[in-house]
């Protein structure tokens, strides 16, 4: 079997994230750059089936980026990943650029498995892995916590606001994944200096003009908080006072 | 250009969710700026009365999209029938709710269509003509400003931020029937199996009020504690991550950047230390209270009001004052 997964590095989530002066985009300098949380959760999905399988299964590792997105690759390749492509782009794309460039390379490519993470933590936009299963016209589900193959088919499951569905779906197919779906393993030593020796197959990518641009940036609001009404349940009336009287909530 | 603005609505058991006014009444804002109509499109089964009702908040004509294969939702069906309704009616802005189903549905419109979508909105304005948002970015650290480039643009709204503007009380909007073949064979997945929830009444997404557990709750059976509270208060019960690790609650729970973003009225952190995790999900609340036996503990720094002090004595009491309060 195939397995293709997408993968996005990102800003490790304790880093703060500074503006640079002007506002116009964010200051990179202090950043940890880490492989997207859930992009974790599709790779290790990916190992998972693996593993399962007959030894005759390739998981493949794609990311769109700069060169220091090879760290990506190197820690999805240090997990177990078999190959790596590093679509080579300096600027930012919106989502529907991504998904047409990873278009353009997965057109060639024969895969049973497309897994993506539900969404890239920097920019949030939880969109990229759906629009190219649009695109390729396959079958997608997105936010899976739970995976199984059985004869050509995929069954996954799916956490809904009024409860869980069982969705199945010929293969290939695109699947986006949802924190709960594995716990992803720590990259052995032996997987890291592995990784170190693989190569990262380099590609030129050339993107559409997006359709969304990012102009700037601001802070959050500061929430001011920091009123201690009081200790223990004698409190609570004041409490309650506060809420009905300043905040007004009931 | 008169294109029109076009809302997706969205309703569970024959009503409109609360969201669906939200965003018909930032579509009639968006709509009165470019001086064109407001049209909405739902999707259902016998939903024309419902549909009709729209025009208290301000939408001119209502379509909706009625028939067996469109009672629940599929996403293929609905990618299907409502991009052809699009193609149809030519709107410039498409608005809908960034609800579970507007996060699924929508990037399979923005891909069939091959428009630009900016998800998780919580502002929009028109410049110059176009579509101007803003989207929190960095799980909320920071607030983006995006441009649309392309026409037609499409937005998918965060709920509980938007106003709701009830404009024309009892007024009735034209309701068109779109009458679209649909072919099963779209459908490439099927459900095999669904398991209904059995917790919380309310949606968390949608809870004006959520009362929230951490670690602090020492246990699940606990929690029995913040469900009776999130009961009285009508609102819904939300947890952090290290108790749904620990299988106490769960995922549809968990509030925070793995979990879901919230903006309630009133959020109560229950034994809550506030990780900046955490933070990300539900800092947008309008009003929050720590709990927390800790007075160090950084939920203090966001929240509005603080009691420092055991969880397990401040809820119940707590509890027991706003039911006293609240039977008189
Ligand atoms: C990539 C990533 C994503 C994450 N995503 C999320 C997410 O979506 N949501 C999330 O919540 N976390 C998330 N986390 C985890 C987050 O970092 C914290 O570990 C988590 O939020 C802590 O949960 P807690 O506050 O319940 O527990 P703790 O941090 O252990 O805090 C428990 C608090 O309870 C207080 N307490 C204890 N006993 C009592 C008592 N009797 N009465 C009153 N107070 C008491 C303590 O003082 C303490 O402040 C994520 C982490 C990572 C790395
Ligand atoms: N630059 C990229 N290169 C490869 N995959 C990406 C890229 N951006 C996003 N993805 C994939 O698409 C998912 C959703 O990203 P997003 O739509 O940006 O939130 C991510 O979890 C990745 O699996």
């Amino acid at each position: 079997m195939n397995i293709i997964v997408c993968i996005k590095q990102v800003a490790d989530t304790e880093t703060r994230i500074r503006l640079t002066p002007d506002k116009k985009t964010i200051d990179t300098s202090d950043i940890n750059w880490i492989l997207n949380p859930y992009d974790e959760f599709a790779v290790e999905e990916a190992l998972r089936i693996k593993e399962k399988g007959q030894g005759n299964d390739i998981i493949t590792v794609i990311t769109i980026g700069p060169e220091r997105t090879t760290a990506a690759l190197r820690s999805a390749l240090a997990m177990g990943a078999d190959e790596a492509i590093r679509i080579d782009v300096e600027d930012n794309l919106d989502s529907l650029a991504t998904a047409n460039l990873l278009v353009d390379v997965l057109k060639n490519f024969e895969f049973d498995l497309l897994l993506f993470g539900k969404q890239a933590v920097d920019d949030d936009n939880a969109q990229v892995g759906t629009l190219v299963a649009e695109k390729l016209d396959l079958p997608c589900v997105t936010v899976i916590t739970e995976l199984k193959l059985d004869q050509g088919k995929v069954t996954v499951k799916r956490e809904l606001e009024v409860g869980a569905e069982f969705i199945s779906t010929s293969l290939p197919a695109v699947l986006t994944a949802e924190k709960g779906l594995n716990e992803p393993r720590y990259p052995a030593l032996r997987g890291i200096m592995m990784a170190k020796k693989k190569s990262v197959d380099l590609r030129e990518g050339k993107a559409d003009e997006s359709k969304i641009v990012v102009t700037g940036y601001q802070y959050p609001p500061e929430r001011k908080g920091g009123k201690i009404v009081g200790k223990g349940q004698e409190a609570v009336p004041e409490l309650i006072r506060l809420l009905r009287e300043e905040a007004k909530v009931f | 250009m008169s294109n029109p603005v076009m809302i997706i609505t969205e309703q569970r058991h024959d009503v409109f969710r609360n969201v669906t006014f939200e965003i018909a009444s930032c579509g009639r804002s968006l709509a009165d700026q470019l001086g064109v109509d407001l049209i909405s499109l739902s999707i259902g089964k016998e939903i024309e009365r419902l549909a009709s009702e729209l025009g208290e908040y301000g939408v001119n004509r209502s379509y909706v999209i009625d028939h067996e294969l469109t009672e629940h939702y599929h996403p293929d069906i609905f990618t299907d029938v409502i991009s052809r309704a699009v193609t149809t009616l030519e709107p410039q802005i498409i608005l809908f709710p960034a609800t579970g189903l507007g996060k699924d549905l929508g990037p399979r419109l923005a891909g069939r269509l091959n428009i630009g979508l900016a998800t998780d909105c919580v502002k929009l304005e028109i410049r110059e003509g176009k579509l101007v948002v803003a989207r929190p970015m960095y799980a909320g650290k920071v607030i983006g400003e995006h441009q649309f480039r392309a026409i037609p643009q499409m937005a998918s709204l965060r709920p509980n931020i938007f106003p709701v503007n009830r404009l024309h009380a009892g007024a009735k909007t034209n309701v068109e029937v779109i009458d679209l073949p649909i072919d099963e064979s779209v459908r490439k997945s099927i459900v095999t199996e669904f398991i209904s929830a059995l917790s919380s009444k309310v949606d968390l997404t949608e809870a004006k009020i959520i009362v929230a557990g951490g670690r602090g709750m020492k246990g699940p059976e606990n929690y029995k504690m913040l469900e009776e509270l999130a009961d009285l208060l009508g609102g819904a019960v939300g947890a952090s991550r290290a108790v749904v690790d620990a299988d106490w609650r769960p995922h549809s729970e968990q509030v925070g950047q793995t979990g879901k973003t919230v903006s309630p009225d009133l959020y109560i952190a229950c034994g809550i230390s506030g990780a900046i995790q955490h933070l990300a999900g539900m800092s947008g609340s309008k009003c929050i209270v720590a709990i927390n036996k800790d007075p160090d503990a950084p939920i203090f720094e966001k929240a509005d009001y603080g009691i420092v002090g055991d969880v397990m004595e401040v809820v119940p009491a707590l509890t027991a004052e706003l039911r006293q309060r609240l039977s008189k």
